[in-house]
């Protein structure tokens, strides 16, 4: 069958006028950013002690933020989409809220929470010595804490738009409800939990204020690269670029390479 | 898209225009993160003196103010903790006139309310069971703090290292930090939470807080004026009642 010529008419202007802004503002920083860049040097720069830490530290904890996010998040999302409990709305909106809250204030709930002084924090200290703010751990956590939303809110998406009746021939057939997530439901959801994966490791490394609010910064074992690119733009603006290439590369590669291979499959 | 839509992007748009406050003539002050305080107080006795003049401080880390500036931020004064970082700007060119020098600072051992690590000086930052703060080192107060240590001949462990003073006052305060190198007007600034330990004279001094009109200003006679009046009696009684040294 030959294709219609209508199909190939040109897009309306209406929309690529502001599609074309809108691509604007991601590109143009972008480009500003590569114009800013310190070509000449570029290889010392990123190849300082202080750029390796941080990048061996971000991919480190970004990978266990996303890691955590699905051991912690996945469960999490079933109950939220599959089991009917008072407060249900609630525990949903309160998930979703590091979403939209700003970063700095996460990294201080945190703090009020897992800190020295803290909720949870102050006895967990008294009794075993371990502290979360100030170690690796503090980081992991700052990040888990911004990124398993974005797991969350992608899998539950997903569970909600499951067609119930494979579940429910699953279960009369006489598979547990364990048993029924693993063989059944999981295999459905994959892409979208491959995606939320994504999508929250994504977050996870390029997570700024709730790291540096609650974990601190110190090189090699809680500056992560953005902590990094912050600290350098204050005495040294090449590098900072230099390292804030470095983020812009590992995670372009990163998302255009996954979403290549599982989100434009059908 | 129905009325209500229409109705909240209207006062969306409205908001957006009549931002600021009106007519009101406006000096946007740059100021070093430990002026907080006292350039608040300036703020309240400048505009009581001129109603006519909205003062509006933005603070931060030197120099993070530093490259917003080289940067084109709209500010019309700056005052530095340090006159290394008011020098860069001068041999940039982004500063209207000769900076004047008008207040110091000394570096202080700050410890929470009640010292639960009883911290007795600065060697005792050598002992990694402890939580220590310092500032990075990009920012007046993490150099002075390096050299404090260089001169003692100490090696702190260090536990982080905070993007501005104020920053890490605020460990220090929550009591997430047991020690934390920052200025005596800090320790000042924190009233009950925060405890001074030793004499700051033991630390080194800092070299001065430097003020200028920057060249970009929208009205460099307003900001000379406000300039002056830091320079003025009441201004530097503002400045000494913060626990600022005479220049």
């Amino acid at each position: 069958m030959t294709e219609r010529r209508g199909l190939r008419r040109r897009p309306p202007w209406l929309l690529v006028a502001p599609a074309a802004v809108g691509a604007a503002v991601f590109v143009v920083p972008f480009v500003a950013l590569l114009f800013r860049a310190p070509w000449s040097d570029l290889r010392e720069r990123i190849s300082s002690d202080v750029v390796i830490d941080a990048l061996r530290l971000s991919l480190l904890t970004s990978v266990l933020a996303a890691g955590l996010s699905v051991a912690l998040g996945v469960p999490l999302a079933w109950l939220l989409a599959r089991v009917d409990f008072p407060g249900r709305s609630l525990l949903r909106a309160l998930v979703t809220l590091p979403m939209v809250l700003p970063p700095v204030v996460g990294g201080a709930a945190l703090l009020f929470a897992f800190g020295r002084r803290g909720l949870v924090g102050g006895p967990v200290e008294e009794a075993t010595g371990f502290l979360l703010p100030f170690s690796m751990w503090g980081v992991v956590a700052a990040n888990t804490f911004v990124a398993m939303p974005f797991l969350v809110v992608t899998v539950e998406g997903a569970l909600a738009g499951v067609d119930r009746r494979h579940e429910q021939a699953a279960a009369t057939l006489g598979a547990s409800p364990l048993t029924v997530l693993r063989r059944v439901t999981l295999p459905m959801i994959a892409p979208s939990l491959r995606a939320g994966a994504v999508l929250a490791w994504a977050r996870a490394l390029g997570e700024f204020g709730a790291t540096i609010t609650f974990a601190g910064n110190l090189q090699g074992r809680t500056q992560t690269l953005p902590l990094a690119v912050f600290v350098s733009l204050e005495s040294d603006r090449d590098t900072a670029v230099a390292i804030s290439l470095v983020l812009v590369s590992v995670s372009l590669v990163v998302l255009v390479a996954l979403r290549d291979r599982w989100w434009t499959r059908p | 898209m129905n009325r209500t839509t229409l109705a909240v992007i209207a006062a969306l748009a409205l908001a957006a225009c009549t931002g600021g406050e009106g007519g009101d003539r406006t000096v946007l002050v740059f100021a070093a993160a430990s002026l907080s305080d006292a350039f608040g107080a300036i703020e309240v006795a400048y505009e009581e003196a001129d109603p006519g003049v909205d003062v509006v401080v933005n603070v931060a880390g030197s120099s993070t103010l530093r490259e917003q500036i080289l940067e084109g931020a709209p500010a019309d004064v700056f005052a530095s903790a340090s006159p290394a970082i008011m020098d860069e700007l001068v041999a940039a060119g982004a500063v209207s006139g000769a900076p004047r020098v008008v207040a110091t600072n000394r570096l202080q051992l700050a410890v929470p309310a009640g010292n639960p690590a009883a911290v007795r000086g600065l060697a005792d930052l050598a002992d990694d069971d402890l939580l220590v703060g310092i500032c990075s080192a990009g920012v007046p107060c993490g150099g002075l703090a390096r050299e404090a240590f260089a001169l003692a001949d100490i090696e702190p462990s260090i536990d982080t290292e905070e993007p501005d003073v104020r920053a890490l006052l605020a460990k220090v305060a929550a009591g997430e930090l047991d020690a934390g190198l920052v200025y005596e007007t800090d320790v000042l600034a924190a009233g009950d939470t925060v405890e001074g330990v030793g004499s700051p004279d033991a630390l080194g001094v800092s070299p001065g807080y430097p003020i200028a009109v920057l060249a970009d200003a929208s009205s460099t006679e307003l900001a000379a004026q406000l300039g002056a009046f830091v320079r003025s009696d009441a201004g530097r009684s503002i400045l000494a009642e913060a626990g600022f040294g005479p220049s």
